[in-house]
């Protein structure tokens, strides 16, 4: 037996210990501490309900991000302090954030408004200074039948400061004093977490447990268990590897495998191509994103994964590891068939570099869903020509929810490349796509639809290359 | 002018924006909902086993390993069921269980009650089920064509509407999908049963109809009513969705608890909710107008053919008010509507705030758009000449509209949202842009307010006033965020002239306010506050003729107490003395709407006491390349008589419209050829995210509202009308593809309006308007 988790609940030091490792922080709360606050309504991550939130050491001081409980696993929350709806009012005193909701009407039923009050609280605590996401973006994870979110939006811009913001510095200090300084290893009824802290402690783990489930955010993981009522008798969590959470480079950026999409965001949309932003805005909610990483979306080989399509797009290479042998292979050559990628037993991804796009390249990326927001998408295209007088010089065209797998649009990019960069040349790319994808149908696209919406995304590119808007630029298309 | 310092002060209490009595503990996380209440020691778990095919004989049911199953205690089949496997609320043909032949992919077949969840989960699934299929009906097509019903096809006739379309000057006719709708509610179906003495069960949970479900438990239970409790304190949401559909989880939990006599709880799991509950209905749409140049009606014929799913549910009342509202707010002059409700191998499908209202009406505002584009005019002027009081008020069913403020509330919307110039303004901007295109609308609602079964309409209250003069008010409405309680509340501390906090509405208890109808139909306050008035009264009375025995005086209510000639005491002091002289501080009051009557066999009447109106302007871009699509601006007016509290009445409309432009654009139901339905999460079926909201919304309840009809204090319903106004949106999606086409060819846009359906609809407006 290993040492226990330890967390802070309210900035009280809590230990679990003997715990079976995928009891979800939902169940952990309703269940066992009795705080019911926290509701589950949909034990998937997509409805918002159980948003608690987390606060994390991050260089010297306290990150704090909305999370998911029910598909979030209670030994994640080790080293890490959380807070509940039930955290907030102090003395019978609602928090400003509780207070404007009551103010603005934004309950009706009520049963969605612990999950908001968590995300408003979030946002409100969140002093990083690139924060520039609106509140629609902020919310969207939260999902919500009675109101129409209008009087939730008038809450969230009317209410007051964080009564208790001094507070930071006790916890700061309270989450310094927990931070763990050895591995955390559970092993419950057979079954076995491990969270090692070094790169090389986790190679060797996996290497030598090429069974086990390597758990990221886990906004996959959590539902094998959730929804599939799968047991997973050994997990290797990434999280608390260091080297994994860094994202270094110049003329690139290589993501570590614990490098979340909340992270990534604001470099990939700033540094490497502004494209990169409303994508990434429409990855899952707000509290997915805070979760969810970037290597994650890669490793698991969904065929719709969002971020695929748009880093084969932009040149980006995987780099794979076992033991301490490293290889790097194009993104695209990772995945093989639905459902198999080119990693070998106790090899894991340990990060994805990903190249700048240059000046003048036309880089468009775009995501077609029933839903804007944290929908998964039925097309998602990522698109990179480079012209020179205006002559196609090379195309990189890769698309998800196409095929079996995220991939390049190779006849399409034939057709483009050498060509001058003309209505003609686009339309006889958009039509070579057919030759490059047969579609399928399901709860979310006809085939029929996929391979027209995926050519008119093509011929979409060449047109907002000359200045055309999109249904979600909010500017061109403000009414009147 | 006695009166009018006391008139001003009610202000604060009656028709004022006041918040949700719950709101300070939803935000805190202390309301309780039914799995949060502390479980009793020794309750069991239950899950539910659910067939795997949509139509077959079960040849083989073996549960001996689901009983061996670590942790069960007990594995509940039909055979365990003492008085009647069935839960339907009328028809019979709803079993708890299903017996020999199962009818939807996801129907109970049996039960497990264990120690824990995962362990009742965990040993369902080794359940060994062999089936022998049987034909497959899954749509209302299908239904249709194989004759299969749920009832005889029905039919409201208002003069020779054939005749009347084959002599106008100009006809139209059209066909139009709508899809259905999942209720979505945040909390899923749960309900707690806690055996007392003898056979008494204490059941909570979480629906619409505590003494349905009351009464059908102690049918299945062979039992009496008197020993069912049935407490509601709040759904985490309902819209229909738990008026009937949450009887059968309760009902399981209420039969583990008699034969086990341990506590059992039920809470659907997310995908099994959506999986085994009924939905709104799915409708196609046969219609055909007779009109003349001036786009004003000669004559309408519609055909509906419902999906109401392998049993009757409530499908007969809801077909019955899509035939209702295939007016909306328009004098047909003359009507043939007539409707087919398909029996399907799927889900029931169930009430769904609106109750067949919506599909209803999107039937005529189709029709109207289209006659508007063939005549190349304004849609809204079509609607505008057609509305009831500009062009007749004689209903299809031959209720006399006599309380239209249609023309009013368009008129008014149409000048505060700037219609015309905005049209003018989108025309142009369509001209310039061959791949983003606008569209927008302008439409009324008309919804008539009753349930259109007449017995339904009747309410009970009970109210006591204590000693300290606290007052505890208990009706027969639920709670599930519409604000009724406080609603309610209002009522009782207006009455009385004391503080709101002076009233404290408590649970929804079938025994405190016995044989009450479902909290729907928009009816809760209407009926619930004038029972609770009613209450309120009858108290008022004994005390008014003891104060005039005592003090000589009539008693007058105010805000600084009550006022017996010079006299003043506390309220207090007033009903405690009132208490010593022997008069009972208590009152069960109740109330039956007035002057509504409706014969089912020939579909006339006066089905509606009154009708709630609204209107809703929706400007819309679509990417004529893809099908995406955002709503820009909505623009509402919308009447609530004399609001009883303008805040939760806001709610109410914004929620409604959001609601229903849910329906009608992202929210799509998809059953795959098995009959499985693959839309059963929100991962894959998306109703709207604050993103979705329209980036201007200028909501307003209309000023001048005010019920004809004596109302409680002459408020209008408000809880489905709004929903409706969302067809607004619809329109304006329709009006955006057909200036594909410059508006020669009426797009064939089916609901919802995804991107997918949008882009074929302008793919197809493409072609026909180069070949015309």
């Amino acid at each position: 037996m290993g040492r226990p988790i330890r967390f802070l609940l309210d900035g009280e030091v809590r230990e679990l210990s003997d715990i079976d490792p995928t009891l979800t922080v939902l169940n952990l709360l309703r269940y066992h501490l009795r705080r019911t606050g926290t509701k589950e309504g949909c034990a998937e991550g997509d409805c918002g309900a159980c948003t608690v939130v987390l606060g994390e050491e991050v260089e010297d001081f306290v990150r704090f991000r909305a999370v998911n409980a029910c598909i979030l696993f209670a030994p994640m929350l080790d080293g890490r302090a959380l807070f509940t709806v039930e955290s907030l009012a102090r003395e019978g005193a609602l928090h400003p954030v509780q207070q404007a909701l009551v103010e603005q009407h934004g309950s009706q039923c009520g049963f969605c408004t612990p999950g908001f009050v968590m995300s408003l609280y979030a946002r409100q605590r969140d002093s990083r200074p690139w924060h520039t996401s609106s509140l629609k973006d902020e919310l969207a994870g939260n999902l919500c039948r009675c109101t129409g979110y209008g009087p939730i939006l008038a809450a969230a811009e009317s209410m007051g400061p964080d009564p208790h913001a001094d507070e930071i510095y006790a916890l700061n200090r309270a989450l310094h004093a927990i931070q763990p300084t050895e591995s955390l290893t559970i092993e419950h009824k057979g079954r076995r977490y491990f969270a090692p802290r070094t790169a090389d402690e986790f190679a060797e783990l996996v290497e030598a447990n090429p069974d086990a489930i390597i758990l990221a955010g886990g906004t996959d993981v959590g539902l094998w268990v959730t929804k599939q009522q799968r047991v997973l008798p050994t997990i290797i969590s990434l999280n608390e590897v260091r080297e994994f959470k860094l994202m270094t480079g110049k003329d690139f950026t290589r993501f570590g495998a614990a490098v979340r999409y909340d992270d990534a965001h604001w470099l990939l949309e700033k540094h490497h191509h502004p494209e990169f932003g409303e994508l990434l805005r429409r990855v899952g909610g707000r509290q997915v994103r805070n979760l969810g990483t970037i290597c994650g979306n890669i490793a698991n080989g969904s065929p719709i994964g969002d971020m695929p399509p748009a880093l084969i797009a932009a040149g980006a290479t995987l780099v794979l590891r076992k033991g301490s042998i490293r290889r790097e292979m194009p993104l695209e050559d990772y995945f093989l068939a639905y459902g198999k990628q080119d990693r070998l037993r106790g090899e894991f991804v340990e990060a994805v570099i990903v190249p700048k796009i240059p000046q003048g390249r036309i880089f468009k990326l775009s995501k077609l869903s029933k839903r804007f927001d944290q929908d998964i998408s039925a097309v998602c295209l990522g698109f990179s020509v480079g012209v020179e007088a205006d002559r196609v010089t090379d195309a990189r065209i890769a698309f998800g929810g196409m095929a079996a797998t995220p991939k390049r649009a190779t006849a399409c990019e034939a057709a483009l490349t050498g060509q001058p960069w003309t209505h003609e040349t686009v339309e006889a790319a958009a039509i070579a796509l057919a030759q490059d994808f047969t579609p399928l149908s399901d709860m979310r696209a006809s085939a029929a639809y996929r391979l027209e919406a995926a050519q008119n995304m093509i011929r979409r590119a060449f047109l907002e290359s000359g200045g055309v808007a999109r249904v979600l630029d909010a500017e061109a298309v403000a009414y009147g | 002018m006695a009166d009018s310092g006391a008139a001003a002060r009610l202000l604060p209490v009656l028709h004022a924006p006041i918040g949700h009595d719950s709101a300070p503990r939803h935000v805190s996380g202390e309301a309780l909902y039914i799995d949060d209440i502390p479980e009793p020691p020794g309750l069991l778990h239950l899950y539910v086993g659910q067939a795997t095919r949509a139509h077959a004989r079960v040849t083989k049911l073996d549960l001996a390993a689901v009983r061996a199953a670590p942790g069960v205690v007990a594995v509940l089949t039909p055979a365990d069921v003492p008085g009647k496997n069935d839960i339907s609320p009328f028809a019979g043909d709803d079993p708890l269980f299903a017996t020999d032949t199962v009818k939807f992919m996801g129907q109970a077949l049996f039960c497990v009650a264990a120690e824990t969840l995962p362990k009742a989960r965990a040993a369902a699934a080794l359940a060994v089920v062999e089936y022998e299929d049987l034909p497959l009906l899954l749509t209302a097509e299908a239904a249709v064509a194989a004759g299969s019903f749920i009832e005889a096809s029905q039919s409201i006739i208002l003069g020779d509407a054939r005749a009347a379309i084959a002599a106008a000057p100009l006809s139209l006719s059209g066909h139009l999908q709508v899809g259905g709708q999942e209720h979505f509610y945040l909390e899923g179906q749960v309900a707690l049963v806690v055996p007392g003495e003898g056979v008494d069960l204490h059941v909570w949970t979480s629906t619409q109809h505590p003494t349905e479900t009351q009464h059908i438990l102690a049918r299945v239970l062979d039992c009496a009513d008197v020993d069912i409790t049935v407490e509601v304190r709040r759904m985490g949401g309902g819209f229909g969705g738990k008026e009937t559909q949450s009887v059968q989880w309760a009902a399981m939990a209420a039969l583990t608890a008699r034969l086990t006599r341990r506590p059992a709880k039920i809470r659907l799991d997310r995908d099994d909710d959506m999986v085994m509950t009924g939905k709104r209905h799915d409708f196609e749409i046969d219609w055909e107008l007779g009109f003349d140049g001036d786009g004003k009606l000669h004559g309408a014929a519609f055909e509906f053919a419902s999906r109401c799913g392998f049993s009757a549910d409530l499908s007969h009342a809801i077909n019955d008010r899509a035939m209702f509202h295939a007016d909306n707010a328009y004098a047909l002059q003359t009507a043939e509507i007539v409707s087919h409700r398909g029996r399907t191998n799927t889900v029931s499908n169930t009430a769904f705030r609106g109750f067949g209202g919506p599909q209803g009406m999107m039937a005529i505002e189709r029709a109207l758009d289209a006659v508007a584009l063939s005549l190349g005019k304004d849609p809204l002027d079509v609607r505008l000449a057609n509305l009831y009081g500009v062009s007749g008020d004689l209903t299809p069913y031959e209720q006399v509209v006599t309380d239209s403020v249609a023309l009013e509330l368009m008129t008014e919307l149409e000048a505060s949202s700037d219609y015309r110039a905005r049209r003018a303004a989108i025309v142009a901007w369509n001209a310039d842009n061959d791949h983003l295109k606008r569209g927008i609308a302008l439409t009324p609602v008309k919804f008539g307010i009753s349930f259109t079964t007449t017995f339904l309409n009747q309410a009970g209250a009970l109210v006591h006033i204590y000693t300290d003069g606290s007052i505890h008010l208990n009706h027969g409405g639920t709670e599930m965020g519409q604000g009724l309680n406080i609603k309610i509340a209002q009522v009782a501390a207006d009455a009385f002239q004391v503080p709101l906090a002076s009233v404290k509405i408590t649970s929804t208890r079938t025994d405190k306010v016995p044989n009450t109808s479902a909290t729907a139909a928009s009816s809760g306050s209407d009926l619930n506050g004038m029972a609770a008035l009613n209450a309120c009264e009858m108290i008022k009375d004994r005390l008014a003729e003891w104060a005039s025995e005592t003090y000589g005086q009539t008693p007058v209510y105010t805000p600084d107490g009550v006022r017996l000639g010079a006299e003043l005491l506390s309220f207090r002091d007033f009903v405690n003395q009132a208490y010593v002289a022997r008069v009972s501080l208590s009152a069960a009051g109740f109330y039956k709407t007035p002057d509504i009557h409706y014969d089912r066999t020939t579909h006339k009447g006066r089905p509606f006491y009154y009708y709630a109106y609204g209107a809703a302007c929706s400007e819309v871009v679509i990417d004529t390349l893809t099908g995406e699509n955002k709503v820009t601006r909505v623009d509402i007016l919308h009447d609530v008589g004399r609001s009883l509290n303008p805040a939760i009445d806001l709610g109410q409309i914004e929620g409604g419209f959001i609601q229903g432009m849910g329906w009608l654009t992202t929210e799509e139901l998809v059953f795959d050829d098995k009959g499985a339905l693959r839309t059963h999460a929100p991962s894959t079926y998306k109703i709207p995210t604050a993103g979705d909201r329209p980036e201007v919304m200028n909501i307003a309840v209309w000023a001048p509202g005010e019920n004809r009809e004596n109302t409680i204090h002459r408020s209008k319903a408000v809880g489905e009308p709004p929903l409706m106004l969302a067809i607004s949106v619809f329109s304006a999606l329709t009006d955006a593809v057909a200036s594909v086409g410059a508006h020669k060819v009426m797009p064939n846009l089916d609901a919802p309006a995804t991107p997918e359906r949008i882009l074929a609809a302008c793919n197809d407006v493409r072609r026909r308007a180069a070949d015309a």
